[in-house]
């Protein structure tokens, strides 16, 4: 893959943050390239989900610069940062319960419909136009997540493994440009990982979107991920290929201890 | 466990259900069987009906407690009283003519007031937020309570203090501070109330089915997870507020025009308590409950009259019992089990969404 001359969809610039006296994050420096999967390993407590919580502005850096696509982040909120291009599932998963699965995805949408309040009091016909495409759409992303025959049930009675498809399912709703999973395999069984990677495989070539996803499942990182960041104490250890990193002796010291 | 998620069918279960109620209340109160005393409860009824749906929309499908919803409802009965004092001072009296003016004034008064309102209170969360809207509600109330206003050819007079309004000879006084509303030639009908509970129901099931619902009820389920898809919280927080405002407007509107008198503190803390055990009792985000709920308890006092005054006591066990058993999971699962074996043996039960 000849990567540097690519452009990156997103680049980090000695990002940082400071909670009081205590810096999470420090001097990160990361590029990640269109249609790749990239992956974002360390320790426990190394600062992964921080970083995810800065690229998603749900946390505000204190140092350093984001740039998606080359346009910086720097004064975006969650909102905006949606609008931009990032969407992203969470560790403990976050998905609206008591709202039915379609109705999940279909909020995933919001900022892709163009009719007002008095369309869907009225039922006009461009309420009722895409309304109809949004169901569309909607389906066919269930379809790809196999969660089709699950459309009218309520998130919140989904099994474990069906609501983390759902939340990639809902994140992509938004039309992402980058797509950050936060430990996606958490608390799956060896065939349901076996799945999920298919799936995020599937994900990638379908959207070509590129994939940022933190994970502690070894095996899933290197057999899906291109290219891997590891962190450690909230600073960059190593990066590189999966090769590389598994062969990376400050990476294996950091894993297993001296 | 799988529970089928049905918006469709909940809003056509409310709409026959209001529809049918009208209909047998309209041939009761037609043949002369329901009696001075019901009679008179159908408008009210359907205002109690109209300020629950809204408050339901906030507390329900937004999830923020709202405990002034009384206050907004004072706001549509006094704007109401102004319109038709003015309108029928300048010679229109046609009572559906002054009545639809009078609803649309309330509902907009009530409305861009919740939006004014909504602006401080929606940076508040939870029980403040509770707190900052009964505060509300009680300050609307009070004001009311203290304001004299009248009308003659010169316009309308207006003034804190009494007697201070000095007005032509063929001027009227439309408010008189803590006497209230005074003679409103009165302009609603029970038909008129079934059609405003008609239009909110549409109005907010179709909001609810649309993609500012979705959103409403996504902040409400997870608001951390709606800003990371792009949803503005406190505008659809802001958009719930003012439907439940507006709708609670309305309400007042079609109150106030059903009494040729009536005061301020009418809409006191009690009434916003009592709306929101309108809501509470039918459902959270349950509207054909909550019609279902509001005619009951606003009928019940009227039935246990007989128990002279042991009838508020009653009342507040009644509304105990009926708390305690809809909320426990042990009975609804026995009752859900007799509906489900009733339906397998094929005769047909009747169920409630």
């Amino acid at each position: 893959m000849a990567e540097e001359n690519r452009k990156p969809i997103l680049e980090v610039q000695d990002l940082g943050i400071d909670f009081g006296g205590l810096t999470a994050v420090n001097n990160l420096n990361m590029k990640v390239y269109p249609e790749q999967i990239d992956g974002l390993i360390g320790p426990n407590g190394a600062g992964k989900t921080t970083v995810f919580n800065m690229l998603t502005k749900v946390y505000q850096p204190t140092r350093g610069k984001i740039f998606l696509e080359g346009k910086d982040l720097e004064k975006l909120n969650p909102v905006e940062a949606s609008q931009a291009g990032i969407a992203r599932t969470f560790q403990n998963i976050r998905l609206f319960y008591n709202m039915s699965v379609i109705d999940n995805v279909k909020t995933g949408m919001h900022n892709h419909f163009h009719y007002n309040n008095f369309d869907a009091i009225f039922r006009t016909g461009r309420f009722r136009r895409e309304e109809k495409r949004a169901d569309q759409d909607a389906r066919e992303l269930l379809e790809i997540f196999h969660l089709s025959e699950y459309a009218d049930l309520t998130a919140g009675n989904l099994p474990y493994g069906q609501q983390r498809r759902l939340e990639i399912a809902r994140a992509m709703a938004t039309q992402p440009k980058l797509l950050l999973l936060d430990e996606p395999a958490a608390g799956m069984n060896p065939q349901e990982t076996e799945e999920l990677m298919a799936m995020i495989r599937e994900v990638r070539d379908h959207f070509k979107i590129a994939i940022l996803l933190i994970e502690h499942d070894m095996q899933l990182v290197m057999q899906i991920c291109e290219h891997i960041t590891v962190l450690n104490y909230g600073m960059l250890l190593a990066e590189g290929t999966p090769q590389e990193i598994q062969s990376n002796p400050d990476v294996i010291k950091a894993y297993i201890g001296d | 466990m799988k529970e089928k998620f049905k918006s469709n069918r909940n809003s056509t279960v409310s709409y026959s259900l209001v529809i049918a109620l009208f209909i047998i209340l309209s041939i009761m109160s037609g043949a002369g069987l329901l009696g001075r005393k019901y009679s008179s409860l159908l408008v009210p009824v359907c205002c109690y009906i109209v300020a629950a749906i809204g408050l339901n929309m906030n507390v329900g499908i937004s999830g923020e407690l709202n405990l002034g919803q009384a206050g907004f409802m004072s706001l549509g009965a006094f704007t109401a009283v102004i319109v038709a004092g003015a309108l029928n001072f300048h010679g229109v009296t046609a009572p559906a003519l002054v009545l639809l003016i009078c609803i649309v004034c309330g509902t907009l008064i009530a409305g861009f007031l919740g939006w004014l309102m909504s602006i401080p209170v929606l940076k508040l969360e939870g029980d403040y937020l509770a707190i900052v809207t009964l505060a509300f509600g009680q300050i609307i109330v009070n004001i009311i309570n203290n304001v004299y206003l009248g009308i003659d050819e010169n316009g309308l007079h207006f003034s804190f203090v009494n007697n201070s309004i000095q007005m032509q000879e063929d001027g009227k006084m439309l408010i008189s501070g803590p006497m209230g509303a005074t003679g409103v030639n009165t302009a609603s009908s029970f038909l008129a109330g079934f059609l405003l509970v008609l239009i909110s129901l549409i109005v907010v099931y179709h909001i609810m089915n649309s993609r500012n619902g979705r959103a409403i009820m996504a902040c409400r389920d997870n608001r951390i997870a709606a800003s990371t898809v792009g949803i503005n919280a406190v505008a659809e927080k802001t958009l719930a507020f003012v439907i439940s405002a507006a709708l609670g407007g309305a309400a007042g509107a079609l109150y106030g025009m059903n009494y040729s008198s009536f005061a301020a503190t009418k809409f006191d803390f009690n009434l916003s308590i009592l709306i929101l055990v309108y809501v509470v009792l039918g459902g959270l985000g349950n509207m054909t409950g909550t019609i279902i709920a509001t005619t009951l308890l606003v009928v019940l006092p009227e039935v246990l009259r007989f128990l002279s005054i042991y009838r508020m006591l009653i009342y507040a066990v009644v509304l105990i019992v009926i708390m305690i058993v809809t909320n426990n999971q042990t009975i609804r699962l026995r009752l859900k089990n007799l509906r489900q074996n009733k339906k397998e043996s094929g005769k047909g039960a009747k169920t409630n969404g």
